[in-house]
């Protein structure tokens, strides 16, 4: 039985921090430690000593843990080196999920696999549920669009509701553009008109 | 049209790329820029190996870092082009300031000799100034500059601090100075937190900053792409040095979509007028950030020999094969061969002794003469690429 780990886990959100942890705990029984205050980070990543530190790879604090991993001497015990050279396939799955790992010397590659595996999952989790809510909120915003170009219709050439909604889908069928498009342009036009 | 992705840090150097894109010089070579907004330089890196970006804005000293093995196992990197020359900003904090006030400094924010001078007997203690990057030419700078100014090596720590986080770590006193790019020192001045002390460029008239750093294999094996991109972003670099388009240029890199900051704040970093103190003092500093002039963009191999040779003393490898490695990273032939056609002044040699120039001067070029920006350090320091390297 090979010793529990220490991870970090350096990340603001909680939300997203969570469901992190929780999955690499459940991955193999690691104690894992999250982060969420970037000031200070250095010191409290050398306070902690941990084994293992991920982090989203466009967090601005990646580049504190770069200096850490260079600046760990051969007599210091080291306290992070860069995720492991051995395994090139794993590298470029992690930064395509949008991780980075920092990997304490000496660790070996075996034990890094499954926790990394266990975090590119919740990443990916992470990163389709943020994709599907700007997916929502781009329909939302489309159809408060078309709300303002049918109103723009209606008074313009006294149609109802239907009719302007109507004359809005035909437009866009005989033009081969999307609804919403059509709607934000009649929107922007009608405001140049100062309607 | 061929899409490409770039990816670049939001500051203000990161210019030409915006440019390019924006004012058509990429359309004009049939590209159309995807510009990825990165949070980090470790990303732009990671991204860029990975194949996640097809070019990245990158510190220059960072592809040299990479070729000496002080990163991550990734593809090889090369730096094509330099994109900028300063734009640094030394500032202090405000207790600091009020120390170099009290000995009587004026804040010229133009001589690094009198600001080391007043810096080494206001400071109190060891040091703790702030950097972007380990492998930064701020870091280079600070380091070159202290140590010419009476600061011993222990005298003084550089710690990395994520720039928009510097402007809290001087508040929290974590660390008393920074160095740092533009809107950053701004930022810290606008929140009442510093005055600026010095540019960059009163340190090293000429300190290479950002490169276009590309993929060796999709740089050799798509020489189209790439010669189209040199292109354009050179393009840009030549517009943005018009002293009559940087306002143009804050307002453009200032939108939402890009810097996502006031156009008043960028303007400063692009114009050099800049605002030093929470007291509203003004300084101009005209070539506080170029792109273009006098032969900015060229890629001098001696370069990257200068920034290897400091890097390897500091992590402990060899100096002489550290800039032999360095050096084959930067492509004076990529950009000969890519912006020859474009009518870029190309310089005879592709190294030379570095710091040499107290002036602008005209040299003998490719075809006809050129104009080569003046280099040189405020100590009188020179750097000769195939000389020993001193102290060993």
């Amino acid at each position: 039985m090979s010793k529990r780990l220490l991870i970090l886990v350096v990340e603001p959100d909680p939300d997203r921090a969570q469901p992190i942890a929780d999955g690499l705990q459940q991955a193999g029984g690691h104690e894992v430690h999250i982060i969420a205050e970037q000031s200070g980070l250095a010191r409290q990543v050398a306070d902690l000593r941990p084994d293992l530190v991920l982090i989203d790879m466009a967090n601005p604090s990646r580049d504190v843990l770069e200096e850490l991993a260079l600046a760990s001497g051969p007599t210091e015990r080291p306290v992070a080196m860069f995720v492991d050279r051995s395994d090139e396939d794993l590298t470029r799955r992690a930064i395509e999920a949008g991780i980075s790992a920092y990997v304490v010397d000496g660790l070996r590659p075996e034990r890094i696999k499954p926790i990394l595996d266990a975090a590119i999952t919740r990443f990916h989790i992470f990163q389709q549920m943020r994709a599907e809510l700007a997916a929502t909120r781009a329909a939302l915003e489309e159809r408060k669009i078309i709300d303002r170009a049918k109103a723009v219709l209606m008074k313009a050439r006294g149609l109802d509701e239907e009719a302007a909604y109507g004359l809005l889908r035909k437009t866009a069928m005989d033009q081969g553009k999307r609804l919403g498009d059509v709607a934000q342009q009649l929107v922007m036009a009608a405001g140049l008109l100062g309607r | 049209m061929t899409t490409l992705r770039l990816g670049y840090v939001p500051l203000v150097d990161a210019a030409p790329l915006i440019v390019a894109q924006e004012l058509g010089f990429a359309a004009e070579e049939g590209l159309r820029l995807d510009l990825v907004r990165l949070g980090a330089w470790a990303q732009a890196r990671d991204m860029l190996g990975a194949g996640a970006i097809d070019a990245a804005h990158m510190l220059v000293p960072m592809p040299v870092a990479q070729a000496l093995g002080l990163g991550p196992s990734l593809p090889t990197m090369d730096l094509v082009m330099f994109l900028s020359h300063g734009g640094q900003v030394i500032v202090v904090n405000r207790d600091l300031e009020k120390r170099l006030r009290g000995m009587g400094h004026d804040f010229a924010f133009a001589d690094a000799v009198a600001a080391g001078a007043a810096l080494h007997r206001a400071a109190t203690g060891r040091l703790r100034i702030g950097v972007p990057f380990p492998f930064s030419t701020h870091a280079e700078l600070v380091r070159h500059w202290l140590s010419r100014c009476g600061f011993g090596a222990d005298a003084f720590d550089l710690v990395t601090v994520p720039p928009p986080l510097m402007a809290d770590a001087l508040a929290r006193g974590e660390v008393e100075a920074i160095c740092v790019g533009e809107p950053w020192a701004s930022v810290a001045v606008d929140r009442g937190l510093a005055a600026l002390l010095l540019p960059g460029t009163a340190i090293w008239a000429a300190p290479p900053e950002k490169g276009l750093v590309l993929r060796r294999d999709l740089a050799e094996t798509r020489p189209n792409q790439t010669g189209a991109l040199m292109r354009a972003i050179w393009r840009a670099g030549r517009w943005l040095d018009d002293a009559d388009h940087r306002g143009t240029a804050a307002e453009i890199i200032a939108r939402p979509g890009y810097l996502d900051l006031p156009p008043e704040l960028v303007e400063r970093g692009l114009t050099g007028r800049m605002t030093i103190s929470a007291g509203g003092e003004l300084r101009g500093s005209g070539d506080l950030v170029t792109f273009h002039r006098g032969g900015a963009s060229f890629p001098w191999k001696s370069l990257a020999a200068l920034f290897a040779q400091r890097i390897a003393l500091a992590h402990g490898l060899d100096p002489r094969s550290a800039m032999d490695r360095a050096m084959a990273h930067f492509r004076t032939d990529l950009y000969r061969q890519h912006l020859r056609p474009a009518g870029a002044p190309l310089p005879g040699a592709s190294q030379r002794l570095e710091g040499m120039l107290a002036a602008d001067r005209t040299v003998a070029a490719e075809r006809g003469s050129m104009i080569l920006r003046a280099d040189g350090f405020f100590d009188g320091f020179t750097f000769d690429p195939m000389a020993p390297v001193p102290g060993r």
